[in-house]
């Protein structure tokens, strides 16, 4: 345990960011162990686009009706169009749309 | 992957990604006025809330901080829940590997320091489709940590006053922009067999799992399927 009071709150929050830094620098520096073939490449690309879905998973779980009918219309429009802005903007105003009405 | 050239990290590429995600960190300004209101409600001081939300740089996890703030904090406990939640760029980190390692190691880790969500989605895409360049990471993570900073800022000093940012969607912000990013990229059966394991693993994770493992997960699961399941000709 230690004491918020003065120094204390400083230290825990340069600890809470020198975690943080080392695991923004750690990916980067465990593969440069690794040696990188066919297999690591494959895995690399494979976690690539699930770290995406991943993020997305609670996201849409936990959003309302005006949430998930956001991401149908970028999904909708990603496909139609396949711009990210556009696609993000609608989703986006389809959503505050939705809640106005 | 397709390249042998270091990708560009210039000025100019850095201008383009901070004004391409400036717009996108309206997501993070609402989340960082959140922090900041929930951090002045906690009892934090506010030099100390500043120098959390410019240092750690992390919502989630500064978050959690919260929850174990007191008169006195649990250090240990504090650090393993902030790598746990943070683990993630572990992943994000390394997915861009293969391009960072042909930049000088300076400029490589120098370019990953403010590494997050938002820009990582964006330059893991720019790379993938063969703009070779590092502006999204780079410019694109100093829009997002300028916005966290600013919206912290408003969140101490205005705190309630602020509306509601669900009514104009906010919330959804970071969501639809995960998945336009999901859906830009190059669509295999592979990488589709890999989002399909990637999204079960996270969810079995959110089910079964501690909190906040699930994007590690999902991760790994899509990793093991990209690692089994190789291109022809790759």
């Amino acid at each position: 345990m230690i004491s918020t009071s003065g120094a204390g709150a400083l230290l825990i929050i340069a600890c809470m960011a020198l975690v943080t830094l080392l695991v923004r620098f750690g990916g980067v520096f465990i593969m440069g162990l690794i040696p990188l073939n066919r297999r690591v490449e494959g895995f690399i690309n494979g976690m690539a686009g699930s770290v995406l879905i991943a993020v997305l998973v609670p996201i849409a779980l936990q959003a309302d009706t005006a949430g998930r009918l956001a991401l149908l219309a970028t999904a909708g429009l990603m496909f139609w169009l396949r711009k990210p802005m556009p696609a993000i903007a609608l989703g986006i105003a389809g959503a505050a749309l939705y809640r106005a009405v | 992957m397709s390249t042998t050239v270091a990708p560009a990290l210039s000025f100019v590429e850095c201008r383009r990604g901070f004004w391409r995600l400036l717009p996108l960190s309206l997501f993070v300004a609402a989340f960082g006025a959140a922090f900041g209101l929930a951090a002045v409600q906690t009892g934090l001081q506010p030099v100390e809330i500043v120098l959390m939300s410019a240092t750690v740089f992390a919502g989630t996890a500064q978050f959690a901080a919260l929850d174990l703030w007191g008169a006195q904090v649990p250090l240990v406990p504090l650090l393993v829940t902030t790598l746990a939640i943070n683990a993630r760029m572990l992943l994000m980190g390394a997915t861009l590997y293969p391009w960072l390692a042909l930049v000088p190691p300076r400029r490589r880790y120098a370019s990953l320091i403010t590494l997050s969500d938002a820009n990582w989605a964006m330059a893991l895409n720019d790379l993938q489709s063969g703009r070779n360049t590092l502006g999204a990471l780079v410019g694109g993570g100093l829009a997002i940590w300028l916005t966290w900073l600013a919206g912290t800022l408003a969140g101490m000093v205005f705190g309630g006053l602020i509306a509601d940012p669900r009514a104009f969607g906010v919330d959804m912000v970071l969501g639809c922009f995960m998945l336009s990013m999901a859906l830009a990229g190059r669509r295999t059966l592979r990488t589709v067999a890999a989002w399909i394991a990637g999204g079960l693993a996270a969810w079995a994770a959110l089910h079964w799992l501690p909190a906040n493992t699930h994007v590690v997960a999902g991760g790994l699961a899509g990793g093991l399927v990209g690692a089994l399941w190789l291109e022809r000709g790759q």
